[in-house]
């Protein structure tokens, strides 16, 4: 009697806890194999606090500069680029730290946390990883909530270090330094948490990790509209999860209760993925699949088709994201025009700063949203040039090239559907933000201005697609060099004025040959010199790529 | 059992093969023939370098060194209009997530440019394979039913199959099986890696068997016998010590038996005919002899080397496996 009522506890663990059996071994797992990108995500975000503290403590110490960056942060593009302008009056280092730094931190971060989710639940489910361990003794919650505990303990590391490298390197206020690195660490475990509901609807990790940065993508450009209604931010600033960091105000008038708001809807989140994960199967989404054609269309005959097939997903809805935020942008523009007329009147270290032209300023500001656009361009060219890889890192290139398929047709295939994507993602963006200004009656720019645009920079993106096809053809480990030169433009373009960096060094960026969008002088640029360039960087691709052993499992 | 007719090209050839990886040799001079309208068995454990030889008979990847042709032709220059002719099964299929089992057959059947609609259907039916599913959501076996379909749809005078039924049950085996002896019943030459070895006995003409990157035996399965060893089981009145002295006589073993001792021993089979003498001086009550299976000609190319069995004595070992090859010919040739 004695020996059956001690056995039955001993068999079966206490309900409760069995779906979480096995969370610490995992906590465990997952820090051990994700050692070196944690280390690289908390050391890069750490140092991004230190050098920006450094940055505004020395390059803009005096008050007349500070003053002058509070102007520009005054304008649509420091707001979207910024915060909601708290503390303009008296623009200090912690003051324009919590302004500026906290939306590109929470950019940082928030990504962090949706690939760190994605990455150890649905991508392990789908791999078929996961498989193995929930076969062990692990229960049914366990591989979320050890990704939920890992996220939150390197974005409390991430918090801690950062508040103390501000502290040490800008001698700021301790307490609004954690206020700011606190609440950006929540308002981007917002978007983990998200990440782990999308997790449970869709059985796809890319679809997971892109529905979580579309997510992302909304909160920017609500807080961003939002917060240009009103200094200080308007209601509709409050519907952002960066909102929330931001409105602590910290440095200027410091409260914690918008911290709460990250924390309640990150509670809710959590609790939404946990009844979401109780009622799916393993491996499977909440949308059921269909079953589809068991004879392939007409059309699908060719590798360009099959291509075709694979990136029109991407494609469309990168279409479709970009498009109505550029022309959201769009529709701001004479705003923004008759902003930067009324600053320049008004505020003398303005024009000492940007020059009395007004409208070669809101020149200068275009080409800055320009920059902006044509970068998210190029990136979808790198993602999709590096296709071919995946392609043919997971062996179905192998099973096409078993065909009567030549190299050169499988690859010229792949790549002329990723360069046509961009193009087509470049005019869509373009053609969206001067769609946006007609609507809105602002016809300063005309759609000639705006096509010019896009056949000016289309071979600077064409430099990036050949980059990653000549990478691919003879070292196709090191495609990802792709994405140093998009960061590497990216600072030129932005700050390279700014650092007064050399002649050569403006050179190395594509985008410095592209003549300067609505100046009305197409011949500043040197174009040809970037058809050529991508032509001669994509032929060396195919010579590499006809000549190399695939790669094979 | 070859059937090639003298001077007629044969379906694969390849010698002294080089594939090196760095300095990896995963292909050391390997010789491989596949006559045409042969079933050749290509056996060898992992990492053998199987997949490696297959992947240059594609052109998929360059030879370091050696020649190899296929059909006739240059398996890297020629792939193009080789594979017109060239179907191919992979071991472990990777299918597009997003197309259906039947989208993805019909795809690569038209790459090669003559889809045989009816084909299909009575391959989909053979295989039990709903084709209306993605194949982000099909089980190993089914994504090899896939490629398995699309390859025997295609009719092509070569098929090269690389560990093709791995995830497949047993009814399923049987449809391969009898698909592939339709296709050889058409004149296909096939080649079929494998380390199925009952699969291998059961289909094919000839076998290959390679180890560390070169084959160590080839011939007909009968050749093969013919150069290993029987196993013996005998029952007898006298002291069988002088049987044991024997040259190839090996393993020895002697039980109390209520009719006298009972004997095993493996022989070579190139003097079991002096072992039989000199058993039959012992005085016979039964005995029995066994020809070896392939599993135990497998196993002695592998199993006796496997102690200390690191990169470095395994290249030292096929060199031995070699000379006791060329050794055992030798005798057989006696």
């Amino acid at each position: 009697m004695s020996t059956a009522v001690a056995a039955a506890p001993a068999g079966v663990a206490p309900r409760s806890r069995s779906t979480l059996t096995g969370t610490g071994a995992l906590v465990r797992f997952v820090l051990r194999r994700d050692r070196v990108r944690l280390a690289v995500w908390t050391g890069s975000i750490v140092a991004f606090y230190a050098y920006f503290t450094f940055a505004l403590d020395t390059i803009f110490a005096s008050p007349v500069a500070q003053q002058g960056r509070a102007a520009v942060m005054e304008t649509p593009a420091g707001i979207i680029t910024g915060g909601p302008g708290y503390g303009l009056d008296h623009y200090t280092t912690g003051v324009a730290m919590a302004n500026e730094g906290i939306t590109w931190v929470v950019l940082a971060l928030a990504i962090f946390s949706i690939l760190h989710m994605v990455r150890h639940t649905r991508a392990e489910e789908e791999s078929g990883r996961s498989e193995l361990v929930r076969a062990t003794v692990v229960g049914r919650h366990a591989p979320a909530v050890a990704a939920a505990i890992t996220l939150m303990v390197v974005q409390a590391g991430i918090a801690v270090l950062s508040a103390l490298a501000m502290v040490a390197v800008g001698d700021l206020a301790a307490v609004d330094s954690f206020a700011m690195t606190v609440g950006s660490a929540l308002s981007a475990l917002v978007f983990g948490a998200v990440a782990l509901v999308v997790c449970q609807v869709t059985a796809h990790a890319r679809s997971a990790t892109g529905l979580g940065l579309a997510v992302f993508g909304a909160a920017f450009v609500v807080r961003a509209v939002g917060d240009m209604r009103a200094t200080g931010g308007s209601t509709l600033s409050w519907f952002s999860p960066i909102g929330w960091a931001q409105q602590m105000r910290a440095f200027v008038d410091l409260r914690w209760w918008p911290a709460l708001l990250s924390v309640a809807a990150i509670a809710v989140l959590l609790w939404v993925a946990a009844v979401l994960a109780s009622r799916r199967d393993f491996g499977g989404g909440l949308v059921a699949g269909r079953p589809g054609r068991a004879d392939a269309r007409a059309s699908l005959r060719s590798p360009v088709a099959l291509a075709w097939l694979q990136q029109r997903g991407a494609l469309l809805w990168s279409c479709l994201g970009l498009g109505l935020m550029w022309f959201a942008t769009g529709t701001l523009l004479p705003e923004i025009g008759t902003m930067i007329g009324d600053i320049i009147a008004d505020n003398p270290v303005a024009q000492q700063v940007f020059g009395a032209d007004s409208s070669q300023l809101s020149v200068i500001f275009l080409n800055v949203v320009i920059l902006y656009a044509v970068l998210c361009c190029a990136g979808y060219a790198i993602v999709m040039a590096q296709r071919p890889k995946h392609e043919e890192s997971s062996g179905r290139a192998e099973v096409v090239f078993s065909h009567p398929v030549s190299r050169y047709r499988w690859f010229g295939a792949q790549l002329a559907m990723a360069a046509l994507g961009t193009a087509v993602l470049l005019a869509v963006s373009m053609y969206a933000m001067w769609l946006g200004a007609v609507v809105v009656g602002w016809e300063d720019q005309t759609f000639g201005d705006y096509t010019a645009v896009v056949w000016t920079y289309l071979p600077a993106l064409g430099v990036y697609l050949g980059l990653v096809a000549a990478l691919y053809g003879w070292a196709p480990r090191l495609t990802g060099v792709a994405w140093a030169l998009l960061a590497y433009t990216f600072v030129v373009g932005l700050f390279g004025n700014l650092f007064e960096i050399p002649d050569w060094a403006f050179k190395l960026s594509p985008f410095d040959w592209v003549p300067m969008a609505f100046s009305g002088d197409l011949a500043a640029g040197d174009v040809a010199v970037l058809w050529a360039v991508a032509v001669l960087l994509a032929a060396l691709g195919f010579v590499g790529f006809r000549r190399r052993d695939l790669v094979t499992s | 059992m070859t059937t090639t007719a003298p001077g007629a090209t044969p379906a694969i050839e390849t010698h002294d093969l080089h594939k090196h990886f760095g300095s990896t040799r995963a292909l050391d001079g390997l010789d491989l023939t596949v006559a045409v309208g042969e079933v050749a068995g290509f056996l060898g454990p992992n990492g053998a370098g199987k997949s490696t030889a297959i992947r240059v008979l594609l052109g998929l990847l360059r030879a370091t060194s050696g020649s190899a042709r296929l059909l006739g032709g240059d398996p890297w220059s020629d792939a193009v209009s080789l594979h017109r002719r060239v179907a191919y099964v992979p071991g472990d299929v990777t299918l597009w997530p997003n197309l259906t089992g039947g989208e993805a057959i019909d795809f690569l059947s038209r790459l090669r440019g003559k889809p045989d609609k009816k084909r299909k259907s009575e391959l989909l039916e053979a295989f039990e394979l709903d084709p209306t599913k993605k194949a982000s959501t099909y089980s190993k076996g089914n994504r090899q039913k896939v490629a398995l379909v699309a390859a025997f749809a295609a009719d092509v005078p070569l098929l090269i199959l690389d560990e093709p039924t791995s995830g497949l049950d047993p009814l399923m085996e049987a449809v391969f099986t009898e698909q592939v002896r339709r296709a050889t019943a058409n004149g296909t030459s096939v080649l079929l890696s494998s380390h199925i070895l009952s699969e291998v006995e059961k289909i094919c003409d000839t076998v290959t068997i390679i180890r560390a990157g070169r084959a160590v035996e080839s011939g007909t399965l009968d050749e093969l016998r013919h150069l290993t060893r029987s196993s013996v089981t005998a029952v007898v009145d006298g002291e069988p010590s002088a049987v044991a002295r024997l040259d190839g006589v090996h393993d020895l073993a002697t039980v109390a038996d209520p009719e006298g001792t009972r004997i095993t021993f493996d022989v070579d089979n190139a003097v079991i005919g002096q072992v039989l003498t000199a058993l039959s001086s012992l005085g016979v009550r039964s005995f029995t002899a066994a020809p070896p299976s392939l599993e135990e000609l497998f196993m002695r190319h592998y199993g006796d080397e496997l102690p200390g069995g690191d990169g470095s004595t395994s290249d030292g070992g096929g060199a031995a496996g070699t000379g006791r090859h060329a050794a055992a010919s030798e005798a057989g040739a006696r």
